[in-house]
């Protein structure tokens, strides 16, 4: 792997995360935020981006190639790329949402269908994502990257040398108490706890709901903090022996200096999956240019050097054959073909649920 | 002689147009948006319906949020207290020092506002963690205290346990403190510095020891800058988000955290609006307290 690709602790949702918390009261506001390559009419890609989420030269390898400036600005999570959006497209061309959002999104009328006709490189992709449950016939979204939530977790602190395979380590039990962490994100957390009760992520009965509620106000003592996508600096730190959090975080911290000391395991009950996916969001000032930077992210070779940069799973079959078998058969980025069976994607079950799921973790930080 | 504003009626227009245009349009104006979301319901995933409901309120008010809303207050009154009992000291120090010492402590005191909110409250995360520098310091005063005792033939000191400094309630109301102490500092000073002093030595003339002097003169003299510090350490602090987010635990949430989700991940506006405008409520009612406080203190002055 190419050295000094891994930024220590600084992870696509991490720090800036914060940030763009303190500067959402500006976006609510305004919401008619300066894209400034826009303006003048001259051809331009306004890309609205995760942090670290991008080869280093693959912008300018853009320009160099069709001519055409890209003008990149970062996002943290997938609320306030929602929320910026949520009064009207400031003048973006091409954003990344996940999954769940793809479906929010394009049911809110805040996507336009692709032109797969202008995105011939749709071939480089695995036959897996040609499709998607989320975004029937792949109307809306092309694949970015996927990634698995699973548990990280130092070596040394396992005793005998165990792999904490099961998500019991994480909900419900004390083994790890005061020494691990979980993802404030309410969605995720409540639905692994149905993964690991049994039931699908998705449709979880409201009986279950509650029992998922008591289950994680008993688990509280023993949670050290709910963490905001830091996870690989928790365990860095050694403030937590084990933590929950995306395998391509625990991946750039195990290529890390001293990441020997860490793994990652998807436990046997499954996980959910996300998958990032390039879209054009309705009103895009520069949609011609838009398709073509689409296409070009799914060109092979630009497939690679992304991938080399931010190490995460890519659904680009063409990329990663050109990627070295360390990446290919690394099983923190791959895991096991069984729990990969095992998972799902976790879909968009309106608003509603949103609200549900959060009151719920309202309810279990307040007890 | 003095004029007072009806003598210079463009100028004082002129003057004063500006900021408030400023204020109507990107305060007032963004506010009463905000306020008439509350009364609102979610018709959609980007539309809001004005209804007139109270729901939102309605729901806010459930002993949950509640709950939240108290433990909140508990906190920012924590933190006041505490900024005022460090601080005081403090402005009375530099209120008392050389003009040259002065404008030093005072930079010092302003220092922090240079930094970014966020990476003062990772700095702290730095200093507090389990291998962060307190507890560095605290480790090699153990070994160094254990290795002592070897040499005098005592038993030596068992293996040093970290302190657990982070991600509890304790560690929200230090960075609370931390972030607030200029807040309470400033004001406290600028009261202190404009005071008689003449007053002072009449005190300690007439035989009152200098704490006498302290709590009997200074004290009471200083009262409006104590009210106007309280006041503005005591409605950022109610607000916080992003200590508690940072340094608390799995049960530091502030409203503030609450409110913040309901805008972005629960994707409700209207009720996040309804608790916005209850803590906005709960400051008014704060403003009105130090009012009152104040007027007191005019009035036996």
């Amino acid at each position: 792997m190419a050295k000094g690709s891994f930024r220590r602790g600084i992870s696509r949702r991490s720090l800036l995360q914060q940030t763009g918390a303190a500067a959402i009261g500006i976006s609510l506001a305004g919401g008619v935020a300066a894209c400034g390559g826009g303006s003048g009419g001259g051809r331009v890609v306004n890309f609205y981006n995760w942090d670290t989420y991008i080869g280093p030269t693959t912008l300018d390898d853009f320009r160099t190639a069709t001519g055409v400036p890209v003008q990149m600005s970062l996002f943290a999570t997938n609320d306030e790329l929602f929320a910026r959006l949520r009064a009207g497209n400031p003048g973006f061309d091409v954003i990344v949402p996940s999954n769940e959002f793809v479906t929010r999104m394009s049911q809110a009328q805040m996507l336009q269908e692709l032109d797969h006709a202008k995105i011939p490189n749709i071939s480089n992709l695995l036959p897996e994502f040609q499709d998607a449950a989320f975004d029937p016939g792949r109307r809306y979204s092309m694949p970015y990257t996927w990634l698995v939530l699973g548990i990280g977790y130092r070596k040394a602190a396992m005793p005998n040398g165990m792999v904490p395979n099961s998500w019991r380590y994480l909900f419900d039990s004390p083994q790890f108490s005061q020494k691990l962490a979980l993802l404030s994100e309410s969605a995720d957390l409540i639905r692994l706890c149905a993964k690991y009760l049994g039931h699908s992520v998705n449709n979880i009965p409201d009986a279950m709901l509650s029992q998922i509620e008591q289950m994680l106000i008993r688990q509280k003592p023993h949670v050290k903090q709910f963490h905001q996508d830091n996870g690989q600096d928790l365990l860095a730190s050694g403030e937590v022996d084990i933590v929950l959090e995306y395998n391509g975080d625990i991946a750039q911290l195990m290529n890390a200096e001293g990441g020997d000391a860490f793994d990652f395991v998807v436990p046997q009950e499954g996980t959910l999956i996300n998958s990032d996916c390039l879209c054009i969001p309705t009103g895009a000032p520069h949609v011609d240019d838009a398709h073509a930077f689409i296409n070009y992210l799914l060109d092979g070779e630009a497939g690679k050097k992304i991938t080399e940069e931010i190490l995460f799973p890519t659904p680009n079959a063409a990329a990663r054959e050109l990627m070295p078998d360390s990446y290919k058969n690394n099983p923190v980025i791959f895991p096991p073909a069984d729990v990969m069976a095992k998972s799902e994607y976790g879909a968009f079950e309106g608003d509603e649920r949103a609200r549900l799921y959060e009151e719920i973790f309202t309810r279990i930080s307040a007890a | 002689m003095e004029q007072t504003w009806r003598q210079a009626k463009a100028a004082f227009a002129a003057v004063s147009a500006p900021p408030i245009v400023w204020l109507l349009l990107f305060f007032l104006v963004p506010l009463a948006v905000v306020w008439a979301y509350s009364f609102g319901v979610n018709s959609g995933p980007v539309t809001i319906d004005f209804t007139g409901t109270f729901a939102n309120y309605t729901r806010a008010l459930e002993p949950l949020y509640v709950g939240i809303f108290w433990k909140s207050l508990i906190v920012a009154t924590l933190t006041t207290l505490l900024c005022l009992i460090v601080g005081f000291p403090v402005a009375l120090a530099i209120a008392f020092s050389s003009p040259k010492a002065k404008a030093w402590l005072l930079l010092l005191i302003m220092l922090p506002f240079w930094t970014n909110l966020l990476i003062r409250t990772f700095a702290l995360i730095a200093v507090l963690r389990e291998n962060g520098y307190v507890n560095a310091i605290l480790e090699w005063m153990w070994t160094h205290a254990s290795g002592l005792m070897t040499l005098v033939g005592l038993q030596p000191l068992g293996d040093f346990e970290p302190l657990t400094l982070l991600y509890n309630n304790t560690a929200v109301v230090i960075g609370l403190v931390y972030v607030h102490l200029p807040f309470m500092v400033l004001p406290l000073y600028s009261a202190l510095d404009r005071m008689d002093r003449s007053l002072m030595e009449a005190s300690l003339d007439l035989g009152a020891g200098h704490l006498r002097t302290i709590w009997s003169v200074v004290v009471p003299l200083a009262a409006p800058g104590v009210a106007s510090g309280v006041l503005i350490t005591f409605i950022p602090a109610l607000g916080a988000y992003l200590t508690p987010d940072l340094l608390g635990g799995t049960d530091s949430q502030m409203i503030a955290n609450v409110i913040e989700r309901q805008f972005k991940r629960a994707n409700d506006w209207p009720f996040g609006a309804a608790l916005s405008f209850l803590l906005m409520y709960l400051t008014f009612i704060a403003v009105a307290v130090q009012a009152l406080v104040q007027r007191r203190s005019e009035r036996r002055g």
